[in-house]
């Protein structure tokens, strides 16, 4: 599990070094508001989690950051640059992987990379040892040489990602980075993603799979219908929306009506221990809401003042899923997709 | 070199590599107008000039490079538009070039296709008869003047192609202005044949000062008056739609 970057009991006052600054954005495409006002803010080498379903305006917010459109209303700065006014300028410190790969198909890797590597202003040989480099961290020096076409999904993905690192980016703008990828080849970008952080780079990501936002972000942003409906760290939104929960599992099946007893005794004002027969979750455990992590500290003597010895004790917060839900007011994961 | 011509280069060399790695995207501007030039010359020609099919080969071949060149920048437009759709140019906009840059560079690439029209049609012309009358400069003339054109023309499928959300649209749209501009001119036939109308048509029509000079160029005829005609046509051509195909690029989002 990733720390809880520091001081973010106070995200939208602070004044640290905000790498990406957005305020009021408003977009219209005919009788579709895109963006309806939406603030934004990401810190100096994090990752913001831009979340919400399809339509939600994510994709307009990202080319509105990326100099790609002009929004109807609203201001936004990239590393401390307007991005209406200097928009040349953003470009200098900004990669972006767009939601559709967008390499050229027809051109080998190593032609992609070397052309933006040019257009970059390197040096052909500078241009050459670029691409070599990143088409190596990438893993695709062997495909180096066959047209993108022949590329699996997974690979032209890369080498998408790939073309937005050329240039050593201040802040990557990540659309849908995964969308149509298979698990593995999923957390293969991840493992790309915390690199770049991990180098000092700061990322924009959006996505529609929370667990991606949840492993990836430091912060996450929930968009819906063109509006910012959330903003905090992805255990502060889960905190925020749904209660923890306390599970226990009893070493001896036997004792479980011993620990529904103990765990009434620390449930939330107004819940009561229930044991878990939910589908697929495996029998012999009881769980209980709690309002704190206190909770742990009083059940835990209790347990063993009783001697009841247990196989699994954990305090779960929410699935992302849950705080969605509970954000939009949709019922369905599969409404997000 | 500044910026933009160094950008511009390098994206014309990646048009230039597209080409190379497929060459059937060659057809319309190789075997197609050869492929018009055998229908027109033994099809028709032979009713059209009387039975005089040399003495047509030599009236049309001229006037088969200026229809080939003008069809020939509709697949830029074509290009262009696939590639806004599919997302490469988003990437060539998030880089700190000139918005121009893409464009200029895919246009400059297209000399390859013009030059294509050009060989193709003198080399198949030649084997089947047509014999340059002036001389090699003149002829080089002419093959710098249809490039010329070509290069100015295709600024309208650029436009186009910016405009339009599909490239079949584009390709409907440009026939739709090309076919009427290569067929109402004096390419095919003689224009002392046609109604009053439609010669004052083929008067304003640029294709036709265009195939004169070429004619011109070719097998003899007056040159300065059409060629100057023609070049300011080219310069017309390049001052409204460069601008109206670069604000369309701008303003696409």
């Amino acid at each position: 599990m990733r720390a809880v970057p520091a001081g973010t009991g106070n995200l939208l006052g602070m004044t640290e070094d905000l790498v990406v600054r957005a305020e009021g954005l408003r977009k219209r495409f005919g009788s579709t508001q895109a963006l309806d006002g939406v603030d934004l803010s990401m810190r100096r080498g994090t990752v913001l989690g831009v979340l919400g379903p399809n339509g939600a305006g994510k994709t307009t917010a990202v080319r509105v950051l990326a100099t790609l459109l002009r929004p109807d209303e609203g201001r936004a700065f990239v590393a401390g640059i307007d991005v209406l006014k200097n928009p040349r300028q953003v470009r200098r410190k900004i990669g972006l992987t767009g939601q559709y790969a967008s390499v050229d198909e027809d051109l080998t890797g190593v032609q992609n990379l070397v052309l933006i590597g040019r257009l970059l202003d390197l040096s052909g040989r500078d241009a050459r040892r670029r691409a070599d480099e990143l088409l190596e961290w990438f893993d695709l020096s062997e495909a180096a040489r066959r047209p993108a076409k022949t590329y699996s999904g997974g690979m032209r993905r890369r080498l998408d990602l790939a073309a937005s690192l050329v240039g050593q980016p201040e802040v990557i703008f990540l659309d849908e980075p995964t969308t149509g990828l298979d698990p593995a080849k999923r957390e293969d970008m991840w493992g790309v993603v915390r690199t770049q952080v991990a180098s000092g780079a700061s990322v924009l990501l959006t996505t529609q799979y929370l667990e991606e936002a949840d492993a990836l972000a430091d912060e996450i942003v929930v968009v819906n219908h063109g509006k910012v409906i959330a903003h905090d760290t992805p255990d502060g939104l889960k905190r925020k929306v749904g209660g923890q929960t306390l599970r226990v599992r009893p070493a001896d099946p036997a004792r479980l009506p011993d620990v529904l007893r103990l765990l009434d005794l620390v449930a939330a004002p107004g819940t009561a221990a229930s044991l878990d027969e939910a589908a697929g979750s495996r029998p012999g455990a009881a769980s209980v809401p709690v309002s704190s992590d206190e909770a742990l500290d009083k059940l835990i003597p209790a347990l063993r003042a009783d001697r009841v010895e247990v196989t699994e004790l954990a305090l779960h917060l929410p699935s992302l899923d849950e705080v969605f839900h509970a954000l939009t007011g949709r019922v369905r994961t599969e409404e997000l997709v | 070199m500044t910026a933009i011509a160094m950008h511009s280069a390098a994206l014309a060399k990646r048009s230039l590599i597209k080409t190379m790695r497929t060459p059937e995207a060659l057809i319309d501007v190789t075997i197609q107008p050869v492929i018009f030039l055998l229908l027109f010359t033994y099809l028709f020609g032979g009713a059209i000039a009387d039975g005089d099919r040399h003495a047509y080969l030599q009236f049309l071949l001229p006037g088969m490079l200026a229809q080939s060149l003008a069809m020939g920048g509709v697949a830029l437009g074509q290009n262009l538009n696939a590639d806004i759709e599919k997302g490469v140019f988003d990437r060539f906009r998030s880089l700190p070039i000139s918005r121009a840059a893409p464009l200029i560079g895919a246009v400059s690439a297209d000399v390859i296709r013009y030059l294509s029209v050009c060989v193709s049609l003198l080399l198949f012309g030649t084997i089947m008869g047509f014999r340059v009358e002036t001389g090699v400069l003149p002829a080089l003339g002419a093959v710098a003047l249809s490039i010329g054109f070509g290069l100015c023309f295709c600024w309208i499928s650029v436009w186009v192609g910016m405009m339009v959300r599909t490239s079949g649209a584009v390709q409907g749209i440009m026939f739709l202005l090309v076919l009427p501009l290569t067929f109402g001119s004096n390419v095919f036939v003689s224009t002392d044949t046609l109604p009053g109308w439609l010669q004052a048509f083929v008067a304003v029509n640029p294709i036709t000062p265009l195939v004169e000079a070429i004619r011109g160029l070719l097998v003899g005829g007056p040159v300065a008056g059409p060629l100057t005609t023609t070049l300011l046509w080219m310069a017309g051509l390049l001052v409204v739609f460069v601008p109206l195909a670069l604000r369309a690029y701008s303003r696409r989002a």
